[in-house]
Formats: C-alpha cells, structure tokens, sequence
C-alpha cells in the first residue's frame, strides 16, 4: 500500500517538473520563465523527496534537510537572477504594448 | 540600501537559538543519537557559535517568544499550501493553448524590519501563485505579477500579493 503511495508522490513531483519545463518553453520572456520553473522545481524536488521518504524511512532526516535547504535557496537564487536582469534593463514582457506600461519603469 | 535596514541586535538568547539550530541540523545530518556523535555536534555547534558570533546579526531579527514556534508552524502550513497552489495555477496557465497571462510589476510595502524577516518574505511571495520577488528596496518589494490588473496600486498589490504571508511570519521574525 504505501508503496503505491509512494510512487503516486514521486509521479507527481515528476509531472510538476515536466510541467515546470514546459513553462519554461512556452513562457513569453524570463521572467515568466523564472516564476515558472521556480516553483514547479520546488516542488517537483520536495514531491520526489516525499517520494524517497516513504520508500525508505530510515532517510527521513537527510530528507528533511534536503528539503529545507531547497525550499530556502530555490527562491534565492531565482530572485538574484531576476533582480540582475531588472537592474541591467530588461523590462517585463506586456500583453498589450502602450497600454498600463506606466508599471514597466522603477517606481 | 544598508540605512533601511533595522536589524535587532542579537541577544544571548539569540546566540543559544543558533547553538540550538545547528545542533539540531547535525543529529539531521548525523541520523544517528549515539553518545560521542552528540558531544560532537553539540562542540562543534558551541565552537561555530562562537566564531560566527559577531557576523550573527541578521539572527537578531529572530523573535524569541513561546508562541514564535506556533506562529512558525502556521506559517509553514500557509506557505505550503501556496505552493501547492502555485503549481496548479503554473499548470493551469501552461497547459492552456492561450497561455493566460497578463504580467506587470508592482510595489508591495512590508512592514517587517530585520533582514531575515524581509528574506523569508521574500522568498516566500517568489514561491506563491504568480509572484515573483524582483528586488528588495528598503520596506518596498518589486515583485512581478503574472496576472496583474491594469492600475493596481500599492495597497492592492500589498493586500493581495503580501499581507497573509507577512501577518504569520511577523509572530516569529521582526
């Protein structure tokens, strides 16, 4: 039973990721990108995780720790990336060019 | 940017949490509660304490309270919550042949001080349903909106993108 559980955990982390590469693909410009194969990665890897943990118990607190450092420096790391791309210029991509661009610049 | 900065000074009770912390972290690491690994981590912990002692500051913004482990655990429970969300609406909008999308930037105002507190903030708005943290400018946060309605302004975005988050993690960070 739990590991039928266990592979429907690890199949969800798997599709969150595909989906988060497919994101990655259709997504109009990086930012779109960024937010979304941050948070499919998150939490593909965390449902992996899960995943493992209910296959092999005794691993629970590596486990754990795995998942914190994930959940504390996925988030980092996109968000330095999309702060170097803002400060060198590159404004977000807009649905409809000339309309409500007032939000586009700093401030 | 440093003068928006406010981070507390940290405290001994502060210096005890770290020692605390990364113990805990090495019984993780260790898997194990035999006798000569715990006087290990617990040395190794007091020595590293020590040492990273006057680089400590951003632990000041930790608010130790009883009820911060409360607090701690509810927000847990909201952040994962959102990130589930998160990727169903990735999904969503990835999956559609339109791809709905409408995305701007805005401002969002916190009211969190310490380094630590706006970091968690931070982190926690790129990790829910389209939101992403840009910058962090003194109590403002540029943060890019996937579905961003024409003329949103600062206390919408705030109310909608932020406050929840902020409201948990005020009870254990300042």
């Amino acid at each position: 039973m739990i590991r039928y559980i266990a592979d429907l955990v690890l199949l969800a982390g798997a599709v969150f990721t595909l989906l988060g590469a497919l994101g990655i693909l259709r997504m109009p410009d990086v930012y779109n990108r960024i937010q979304a194969g941050t948070k499919a990665s998150t939490l593909g890897a965390i449902g992996v995780l899960i995943g493992i943990g209910l296959l092999q118990p005794q691993w629970w607190a590596k486990l754990v720790c795995i998942a914190g450092f994930i959940l504390f420096t996925s988030p980092v790391s996109s968000s330095t990336i999309a702060r170097a791309l803002y400060r060198s210029g590159v404004r977000p991509w807009q649905a409809a060019p000339g309309v409500a661009d007032d939000r586009t610049g700093r401030g | 940017m440093e003068q928006h900065r406010a981070d507390p000074r940290p405290t001994l009770g502060h210096y005890l949490f770290t020692m605390a912390v990364l113990f805990l972290l090495w019984v993780l690491l260790a898997g194990t509660l035999r006798q000569d690994e715990l006087i290990a981590g617990g040395v190794t912990a007091v020595l590293v304490t020590l040492i990273a002692g006057p680089r400590l500051a951003i632990l000041g913004g930790v608010r130790l309270s009883p009820l911060a482990p409360v607090h701690l655990l509810r927000y847990l429970w909201v952040f994962f919550a959102a990130l589930v969300r998160a990727n169903l609406d990735v999904a969503r909008r990835v999956l559609s042949p339109s791809l709905p999308i409408r995305p701007g930037v805005v401002e969002v105002q916190t009211r969190l001080r310490s380094s630590l507190g706006r970091m968690l903030l931070a982190n926690s708005i790129t990790l829910t349903p389209g939101t992403l943290t840009i910058d962090v400018l003194g109590d403002r946060l540029l943060v890019h909106w996937i579905d961003c309605s024409p003329g949103t302004d600062l206390a919408a975005a705030t109310a909608a993108i932020s406050e929840s988050f902020e409201r948990h993690i005020r009870g254990f960070l300042k």
